[in-house]
């Protein structure tokens, strides 16, 4: 009767897919029994800590590390960047010391003597004529459509605005970081803190002059990566230089000032808009400007994507990239999208404000330049419903005031493909009825391990405590790098058919010693059956495989059905702002996703609710302070990069679209779009409250208080 | 175009040493009540001044055994556990006693494992979150961040898990209120605070019942104290 195709099963058949499971590694995780690379502890490890430059340009005139070489306890110095090394920020990795313990290294660090030349440098980056002016700024192209002049001068209504979104890092709890030890004459295993366990092993082998079959890559748990880990990075390559050279295990991680300064951040994007409405709230003119940096390489948020999810018809748009003596950009989570979402529907609010119209309206008319008009409508109205939009909003800044407090709501649309990447797995069936899954992918914290364990365990009807998956080692087969929410269709497709194809071999070998068809034949609930009779146990037919496993490779991605791409969703949120203050309350905050077939909801849940306080948290508080007069990053420590506290959210709903349409596409990632209309939807929802616009996100406390003067200036 | 500055001045029309200070305001607003202790220990150190002296034996009472470790005054309980007992779960994040990640429990409370010199804790009982686990057996708290998948990357969750456990030992009937204060000491990068709060508030409404494991512990107390 089962067809031998392959496919995921009728949605109502599902035991485990579509429910929620909690993470098979989540004790060992929260009883602190999971090893990440920061805990890596073999025998004889030394620590190692790193000697960072502190001007922002210029070169260094001298480097002595004698007096760090000859302190007692001291195992190897390795210099990344000598006397006439040229610096373009700070944190630049100057030297790194291993020693017997952390604090001896660390004295050696003192130790070390060094002085530079400093020379000019510019971080200013929302600041273009400035920029101009130091020739920093770099033309990132400009493009046209249409009749924007024309349409401009038709419009009804007209709107000028200036928006803006800082530069945040991605402060990973665990800092990026390895251990690093050499076994034999050059076999090499590092413990990486990675998001590319299959990928990272020859960045290690050219530069230490070994084979790249000699380094075993490993990363069982990852602190947090957020895009910013795909590299083996300098210091990783370091900290292999000190292994080598002492001949003993290093770990290096990165001090969290360090951390902050180098290891990663999100450009910034400011932007001069010109959005256009006709009488009914159809946007029909676009014009912006958009500059920014992603530090010292000076390119900008991405041209191609403003206006953000709307395709307008009319439409000019130029960027211009700065060149910023600050550390390297890395991929942060949704790679351009939070930045240009927070500039579009931003502006479009204040379009809908300035035609007198509730910008749900004005987002609804306009769905029409969408890509997925029906979904968004549909998400709308859910959204609408739970945060009660039709009795909370009024026209911006004219709702009640409570002593001074003045609340608003606010929305914004996100968009993201989220493909699966290229993966292998390898599966095996044991005769006793366990099962093992191999693959060189990684769990981010996002599920992976407990996805796969629910694909196979509901292919062949077993429960999720007969599989053992293995991941975080290169000595698997290839898996692609997690970004882009690639991974979970990814490993969830060749999971899927190295189940099924092992199922219908089972199968085969069930029919064959019961003496029924094998078409016939059904998995489920740990027993295999035919015509509606039981003929044995999963345990029992594994028997017939044999002293050795039946092992099947998967592949991914193809062209089955099993995975998809594109998804959407809107954010709305419900703030409050006390206008003596200056502080915003998110009251509650409404996330509706979709995203094809939902494996495990419990942690696609949890992805959603996530990105939300991210959101929360580039949108009210973090970013990167950079002093214009000493070019230095000033708050590149956790206690002045505010992130906000389990107090700070608010109520937050997450709430997954997926209505039979959604199931039969496929699986699709999650991990980038609940983190991209969060800007967007927190500003309008603060400029709906107070009547102002408060420009410049994060929007703190201070900027409040300075666009409520503005306001009435 | 208008000029950018006159359209808003709240874009750039503040120095940002204005700007730092504007955010200390919203660590205002973040009512950091956190239920950990801090000492100073931290703070020197990472301004450099603690000096090296000779190691010597430091014995510690880490979940009801002893240790004697031969350590320098300067280094920290943090580091004992994490490089000398190869006790993990408590975890070195933020250098600052600012996030929580390292949190242990002295004597019963919540303390920053990175605020405190291992020499200052002779004679205290100090329990990690190793203890909250025997075999397949865990502690109440950790069953609910499971269940509550209050968990992402996992790396501020054995810090969050010591945080909540103190917190409801101390706090067993709290409230919604009184959880989102008590637990802002601890800092969460993967945005998991929906899930520690819906943990925590469950645990509280049955009574915050005690695990086996803690009745232990209290009860090693009191045997302690009396
Ligand atoms: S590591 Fe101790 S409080 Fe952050
Ligand atoms: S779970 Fe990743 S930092 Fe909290």
């Amino acid at each position: 009767m089962a067809e031998r195709t392959i496919g995921w099963g009728p949605r109502s058949e599902n035991r485990l897919i579509g429910s929620e499971v909690q993470r098979i590694d989540g004790v060992g995780k929260a009883s602190g029994a999971a090893k990440y690379t920061a805990d890596i502890n073999t025998p004889g490890t030394l620590y190692a800590k790193l000697l960072t430059a502190t001007i922002a340009a210029g070169k260094v005139t001298r480097l002595n590390v004698a007096p760090a070489e000859e302190m007692e306890g001291v195992h190897a110095v390795h210099v990344l960047n000598g006397e006439g090394a040229e610096i373009r920020y700070e944190g630049t990795l100057l030297a790194a010391v291993a020693a017997e313990r952390p604090e001896i290294a660390e004295d050696a660090v003192r130790a070390i003597e060094v002085s530079y030349e400093p020379s000019e440098f510019f971080v200013d980056d929302d600041n273009l004529e400035a920029a101009e002016a130091a020739g920093r700024t770099k033309p990132q192209g400009e493009n046209t459509q249409g009749d924007v002049e024309a349409a401009l001068s038709a419009a009804k209504v007209v709107h000028k605005g200036y928006y803006g979104i800082n530069t945040i890092t991605h402060m990973c709890l665990e800092p990026h970081g390895s251990h690093c030890e050499f076994t034999g004459d050059e076999d090499l295993t590092v413990h990486l803190s990675t998001q590319n366990v299959s990928g990272t092993g020859g960045q290690f082998a050219g530069p230490l002059g070994i084979d790249e079959s000699s380094v075993s890559i490993i990363c069982n748990y990852i602190g947090g990566g957020f895009g910013s880990k795909f590299q083996a990075g300098e210091w990783g390559l370091a900290c292999a230089q000190l292994a080598k050279k002492a001949g003993r295990p290093v770990r290096l991680m990165l001090d969290r000032s360090t951390e902050l300064k180098i290891a990663g951040n999100r450009p910034s994007g400011f932007a001069e808009v010109t959005i256009a409405g006709d009488a009914d709230g159809n946007i029909t003119a676009w014009d912006s400007h958009h500059w920014g940096t992603s530090g010292i390489n000076g390119s900008v948020v991405r041209l191609s994507l403003i206006p953000y999810v709307f395709e307008i018809e009319n439409r000019n748009r130029k960027a211009t990239g700065i060149v910023c003596n600050r550390g390297p950009n890395q991929a942060w989570r949704a790679p351009n999208h939070p930045q240009l979402s927070a500039l579009t529907a931003t502006a479009m609010d204040d379009l809908a404000d300035k035609l007198g119209m509730d910008s749900y309206d004005l987002f609804k008319k306009n769905l029409d330049k969408t890509e997925r008009p029906d979904v968004y409508a549909a998400e709308m109205e859910v959204g609408a419903k739970i945060i009660d939009w039709k009795a909370k909003w009024h026209p911006h800044g004219k709702g009640e005031s409570r002593g001074g407090v003045k609340s608003g709501v606010g929305m914004a649309l996100h968009t993201w493909g989220g493909r699966a990447h290229a993966a292998i797995c390898q599966l095996k069936v044991h005769s006793d009825g366990t099962v093992e899954s191999y693959g060189g992918s990684q769990d981010l914290g996002t599920g992976t391990k407990t996805i796969i364990a629910m694909t196979i365990a509901e292919t062949f009807g077993i429960p999720m405590s007969k599989v053992k998956v293995h991941v975080g080692s290169n000595a698997y087969p290839k898996s692609g790098p997690s970004g882009g929410s690639t991974t979970v269709g990814g490993v969830s497709g060749p999971n899927r058919r190295a189940s099924q194809e092992a199922l219908w071999k089972i199968m085969d070998l069930v029919a064959a010693k019961y003496g029924v068809d094998a078409d016939s034949v059904e998995a489920k609930d740990g027993y295999f059956r035919s015509g509606g009779k039981t003929i044995c146990s999963w345990t029992q037919a594994c028997r017939l495989i044999g002293p050795m496993p039946l092992e099947v490779q998967g592949t991914g991605p193809k062209d089955d059905g099993l995975t998809d791409q594109g998804v959407g969703g809107v954010q709305m949120a419900d703030v409050s702002v006390d206008t003596e203050t200056g502080i915003i309350r998110v009251n509650k905050f409404v996330c509706v996703q979709d995203c094809g077939l939902i494996i495990d909801l419990l942690t696609a849940k949890s992805q959603v609710l996530g990105g939300m306080i991210m959101g929360i948290a580039y949108a009210l508080s973090e970013e990167q302070v950079m002093d214009n007069n000493t070019g230095r990053f000033i708050n590149a420590d956790l206690e002045n990069y505010k992130l906000p506290r389990i107090g700070d959210v608010g109520e937050l709903v997450a709430e997954m679209y997926q209505p039979d349409s959604e199931y039969d596409r496929g699986v699709i990632g999650l991990g980038e779009p609940p983190v991209i209309s969060s800007g967007g939807a927190l500003s309008n929802a603060v400029a709906n409250a107070i009547g102002v616009r408060v420009p410049v996100l994060p929007m703190t406390p201070q900027r409040v208080l300075e666009a409520l003067k503005g306001g009435q200036a | 175009m208008r000029d950018r500055k006159d359209q808003n001045e709240s874009g750039s029309g503040f120095s940002r040493r204005d700007f730092l200070k504007g955010s200390s305001a919203a660590a205002a607003a973040t009512a950091m009540a956190t239920s950990a202790t801090e000492s100073p220990a931290q703070q020197s150190q990472s301004q450099g001044n603690v000096a090296s002296a000779e190691a010597r034996d430091v014995t510690l009472s880490i979940n009801g055994q002893q240790h004697t470790l031969s350590l320098e005054p300067r280094v920290t309980l943090l580091d004992a556990l994490r490089n000398d007992l190869n006790l993990t779960g408590a975890k070195d994040v933020c250098d600052t006693t600012t996030c929580g990640a390292c949190t242990v429990l002295i004597d019963g409370k919540a303390t920053y494992a990175c605020a405190r010199f291992a020499v200052e804790c002779e004679g205290a009982e100090i329990q990690t979150v190793e203890s909250l686990r025997n075999g397949s057996e865990v502690d109440e708290v950790i069953e609910g961040f499971v269940e509550h998948d209050a968990m992402q990357c996992g790396f501020c969750t054995p810090g969050f898990v010591m945080a909540t456990r103190a917190f409801l030992n101390e706090n067993p009937n709290a409230s919604l209120e009184d959880i989102q204060k008590g637990l802002g000491g601890n800092i969460c990068r993967c945005g998991t605070y929906h899930g520690i709060t819906q943990c925590a508030l469950q645990i509280a409404q049955k009574g915050g019942a005690c695990s086996w494991l803690n009745e232990r512990l209290v009860g090693d107390l009191v045997a302690k104290t009396a």
